[in-house]
């Protein structure tokens, strides 16, 4: 399985990724060589066989509807890289 | 050529529950910026959401009053996408397996019945906002309504007129305000409506390729918003051209839908089972738990308010559309001999008109069932009349006061004494020769005029029906 | 010395008081202090470790104290540790003071446990020889050129060299398992849902669990017992009551079945290591044990299988790096994309950039189904062949590792290299059992090689059991490289 410079480009910017032009080559052949121990995959018959997410077979615990967090603005702003107002700041968005 | 269109809605629902859907933040509306926002909502690194029960029951309850399936195991997917009103990077929704499966609404257009078919509600939470005022040239990420649970509703594409689409949405909002499980504010976003419309020429099978717009927010809105999308489709597949696939948003202040180009790069969100949820089993009982504890729904109400206070089936409509309506209807009822009748034509008439005018709705009324049941009473009683209790109406609900502190600190208690009444009428007679000559020669009209004399010298306090008895035996004397 | 004792002697000695909890905690910290070859560190906490050395004191001498009051430990850097920096061994982190505990931190804490400091780790935990680490990679104290082992490297180095008598660990694919075993430690990777994740920096999240690198199996049902238990933060933590591991430790093995599958016993495997492995068995059957063949036919699926979940699942929990709301945000962003994309590029090695896009191909449209979901049922291959060889056995033993450690900067160009080492343990994490590295000998170039104990779900107690009857009558776990003895 060997995957593409495009490939590369098109996941890197699924995944929000930068990447120059010279490691798209190297991430071409990496992730390439990744997929193709990834492909020993196929030697095993899957037919039929439930798909397995959880390692543990527990249904969702639910919990109480009751508020028990109080305001921690100011802590969490002191971590932030850019914040205002208690706004987070991020380059304008354009709708 | 004719056209017909297809027209499916995706509404999100905003749960009323307090906390969030994956944290104990609050969710009430209105807070500073970010301070509703914990660990969890901001995502740091390392924390895991936890599963709300009232977000459940809420879901379980839509289902059971849409006759939908509940899935008794249904699953927690995250949806992958950056940005930056999505704190982890992904939204945790549902994807295959939704909380509830096929259901439906039946509404009515047109004195026609008509089934719109519910295809799944599912739960996930919601982002948080973007404000895009100007923190030099940046936008401001509030992110205190991330995590605030919503039940997504999808229809099925049934709906084949803004009409249709408009009594389909208004029904589900009364639904969700009737479980309790939404306050249907659309201004603040609580209840949000996104609309797929195609077009296709009549008899045709096969659907026309669709546009998605995008949450609005008003059931005009809805409204219009449908209507011009259909245009411009019909408009573009009559110039020969073909509908693009895109989501578009509506412009209320041009009436317009627009694309929007600068979402449309190509989504691909990665769905997978959330690895930190496992499956939400409901089970049996939980369902009947749930089921026994249904509040009775619109049209039950419907029933019972024609049965119960004879209504007529028009006025019991007109009350169980709201809620709030409809609840304060019986209130007033509990607490007055009046007839139901009265209740209800003060209700849609004179107490809505201010509650239009002042632009606020019956949850905020400021005057209460008790006191309008006092001012029924008045009217029952002879008190004062109809049209002065108008009067008394709008001085309760600017002062606040009662209706009886009210009639008594103005002297509009009605006279009813048939000495004074007399004595008006007489006064009125004396000065109104030419009328009294007309009634006699046969033109009874103008009695009219002498009952509108005499309410004029009372200054609207004479007892009519006592007045019209008193004209009448002096005039056929 | 007080470096050359377990926590359980040295928990005896705190509680006869022969030593302060703050000579200890000062001991240990000056070891920390003195060491330049290792790189085992990314943060020391010297003043607030004293202060909870003086208040562990208080309580020792009031008789108000818990086994585990006064020993000092370090936590690996994934750890959220309050007011304290907690990088993951990623300059994404680098800046990052976590405002809250890690439940496993808090409960630790609560014990009257003292932290020390933050131990190196391969980036964000992806790595298998601490190399991706933002600091540096962990040099291995039996041979400073080689590896210690990943992802839970600087925990592994520090207990070898004894820094710290104990530490913390992760495993998502054999991060603790497989640095035990290379740095002649014992490691135990629990049960999936026995320990609580609220508080770990997430991998991979259906594989991730906490556990001890310890220098006995004793020491690890210590810390074990302390760190297990419900926690109502994490969705995927178990709801039930256990017996102590520590309580049943004594237990005769007569009558146990050891379970060899044939496919951990192969070719690929060092000669060392496979004899070691076989002796080590061999003692157990001494002790009353008796090994029965099993198989275990999907095992060679498990390193594909795991190396398409694992970086799904991470693709998507490493998607909040954005540089918005916390850590490393690039330079004058031009707009959103921007800020995304160089945040992300700069702030990421090049092993997480790597597995984020497999990861991300993973699940795109078109190859879901090729990969994740393939992966998902193979999984459920995997976990079925664990259920049946459980029904022959009560334990499964083999090599922790194919090889003992290797150099530094030996398998960096070649990810696929890198990845065979978790051959016989990321099958584990697949299928969510408890696993046990203990040590089981050295190489002949005095290398030390560590056995895998796989027990069925929930039996942590059993590993323990087992590896702690084997400590009693082997002393492979008593040897310290020379330079740090």
């Amino acid at each position: 399985m060997s995957i593409s410079n495009q490939d590369v480009h098109h996941i890197a910017r699924l995944a929000r990724l930068g990447i120059s032009d010279e490691e798209v080559e190297i991430y071409a052949d990496n992730l390439s060589r990744i997929l193709d121990l990834v492909a020993q995959m196929n030697d095993v018959d899957t037919d039929g066989i439930e798909p397995m997410a959880h390692p543990s077979d527990v249904s969702l615990r639910l919990r109480d509807d009751t508020v028990s967090e109080t305001d921690h603005r100011d802590e969490f702003m002191g971590i932030a890289p850019a914040s205002e107002n208690g706004l987070y700041l991020v380059p304008k968005v354009i709708e | 050529m004719s056209f017909e269109s297809v027209i499916g809605l995706e509404v999100h629902v905003q749960l009323k529950t307090s906390s969030k859907i994956f944290s104990g933040s609050s969710i009430a509306f209105g807070a500073e910026p970010n301070t509703q926002a914990n660990a969890v909502d901001i995502a740091l690194p390392g924390v895991l959401p936890v599963m709300n029960r009232e977000a459940v029951t809420m879901a379980v309850r839509f289902g059971l009053a849409v006759n939908g399936l509940i899935n008794q195991r249904s699953i927690f997917a995250r949806k992958n996408y950056f940005y930056p009103d999505l704190p982890k990077g992904y939204q945790i929704s549902q994807y295959e397996i939704p909380v509830v499966g096929p259901g439906y609404l039946d509404i009515e257009v047109e004195g026609k019945s008509k089934r719109i078919g519910i295809t799944r509600a599912h739960l996930e939470e919601d982002a948080g906002k973007s404000l895009h005022e100007d923190f030099h040239g940046m936008t401001g990420i509030d992110l205190n309504r991330a995590g605030t649970p919503l039940l997504e509703v999808v229809s099925d594409p049934d709906m084949r007129t803004a009409t249709e689409a408009v009594v389909y949405l208004r029904k589900l909002h009364t639904l969700v305000r009737y479980l309790g499980i939404c306050d249907g504010n659309m201004q603040e976003g609580s209840f949000r409506c996104d609309a797929n419309i195609s077009v296709r020429r009549r008899g045709e099978d096969k659907l026309g390729t669709r546009a998605e717009i995008k949450n609005i927010n008003s059931f005009r809105f809805v409204d219009k918003a449908i209507q011009f999308e259909i245009a411009r489709q019909i408009e573009i597949i009559e110039d020969g051209g073909t509908v693009v696939q895109e989501t578009r948003l509506y412009d209320p202040t041009k009436d317009e839908t627009r694309s929007m180009r600068s979402k449309e790069e190509a989504h691909d969100y990665r769905y997978f089972p959330d690895p930190d949820l496992p499956p939400l089993v409901i089970t049996e009982s939980f369902i009947e738990d749930v089921r026994r504890t249904l509040p009775e729904l619109a049209h039950a109400k419907r029933e019972r308010f024609i049965r119960e206070y004879s209504l007529n089936s028009s006025d019991a409509e007109a009350l169980v559309g709201d809620l709030d309506i409809a609840n304060y209807f019986e209130a007033i009822m509990q607490s007055t001999a009046a007839t139901a009748k009265a209740a209800a034509n003060w209700i849609t008439g004179d107490i809505s008109a201010r509650i239009n005018r002042e632009g606020i709705n019956f949850e905020n009324i400021p005057v209460t069932p008790l006191a309008v049941g006092q001012l029924l009473d008045r009217i029952q009683d002879g008190t004062i009349s109809g049209k002065i209790a108008k009067d008394v109406f709008q001085a309760m609900w600017d002062s606040g006061d009662t209706a009886d502190n009210i009639i008594d600190a103005r002297g509009l208690r009605q006279i009813s004494d048939s000495g004074a009444l007399e004595e008006m009428v007489d006064e009125v007679l004396s000065n109104s020769a030419a009328q009294v000559q007309q009634y006699r020669e046969g033109e009874t009209k103008v009695i009219g005029y002498l009952v509108g004399q005499i309410m004029k010298l009372s200054q609207g306090k004479a007892n009519p029906r006592q007045v019209n008895e008193i004209l009448k035996r002096k005039l056929d004397d | 010395m007080p470096h050359n004792h377990t926590l359980l002697e040295l928990s005896k000695k705190l509680r006869s008081r022969d030593i302060s909890a703050l000579e200890l905690c000062t001991h240990f910290l000056d070891r920390i202090e003195g060491d330049t070859k290792l790189n085992a560190f990314i943060t020391s906490d010297t003043e607030r470790a004293l202060q909870q050395a003086r208040v562990a004191d208080d309580a020792l001498n009031s008789g108000s104290a818990s086994p585990l009051t006064g020993l000092p430990i370090a936590h690996k850097d994934i750890f959220c540790t309050k007011g304290l920096k907690t990088s993951c061994g990623s300059r994404m982190l680098d800046n990052f003071i976590s405002p809250y505990d890690a439940t496993v931190v808090e409960r630790l804490a609560k014990e009257g446990v003292i932290t020390l400091g933050k131990t190196n780790m391969d980036e964000f935990a992806m790595g298998s020889s601490n190399e991706t680490s933002w600091y540096g990679p962990v040099a291995n104290p039996w041979d400073t050129s080689r590896v210690a082992g990943g992802s839970s490297g600087g925990s592994a180095a520090a207990v070898a060299a004894r820094l710290v008598p104990a530490a913390t660990g992760t495993d998502t694919g054999g991060s603790i398992r497989q640095p035990a075993a290379l740095c002649g430690l014992t490691g135990l990777k629990p049960s999936y849902g026995r320990v609580s994740r609220y508080g770990i920096v997430a991998f991979a999240s259906s594989l991730d669990q906490a556990g001890p690198i310890a220098q006995t199996a004793a020491d690890a049902a210590l810390l074990f017992d302390a760190m297990a238990g419900f926690d109502p933060r994490d969705s995927t933590s178990l709801d039930k009551k256990f017996e102590a591991a520590s309580s049943s430790l004594e237990k005769p093995l007569k009558g146990l079945k050891i379970g060899l599958p044939n496919e951990f016993f192969d070719s690929g495997v060092d000669s060392d290591v496979g004899a070691a492995v076989q002796a080590a068995v061999a003692r157990l059957c001494e002790l009353g044990a008796s090994a029965v063949n099993i198989a275990l036919p999907n095992s060679a699926a498990a390193i594909p299988c795991y190396y398409v979940i694992a970086p799904a699942e991470a693709s998507s929990n490493l998607a909040r790096f954005d540089g918005v709301r916390y850590g490393y945000r690039t330079n004058d962003p031009v707009d959103l994309t921007d800020l995304y994309e160089r945040s992300r590029a700069e702030g990421f090695g090049a092993e997480v950039k790597r597995r984020i896009m497999i990861g991300t191909y993973a699940l795109s449209s078109g190859y879901y189904d090729a990969y994740y979901l393939k992966a998902q049922k193979i999984r459920r291959l995997i976990a079925t062949d664990f259920d049946r060889a459980f029904a022959q056995c009560d334990v499964i033993a083999g090599p922790t590792t194919p090889t003992t450690a290797f150099k530094i900067g030996e398998k960096m160009d070649n990810p696929v290299s890198m990845y065979l080492n978790d051959i016989f343990t990321s099958s584990v994490n697949l299928a969510g059992l408890p696993a046990l590295s203990i040590p089981v000998g050295f190489s002949g170039s005095g290398l030390p090689i560590g056995m895998q104990l796989i027990g069925p779900y929930l039996d942590e107690a059993k590993l323990l059991n087992v590896g702690h009857c084997y400590q009693q009558t082997t002393d492979w776990h008593r040897h310290v490289p020379g330079e740090f003895a």
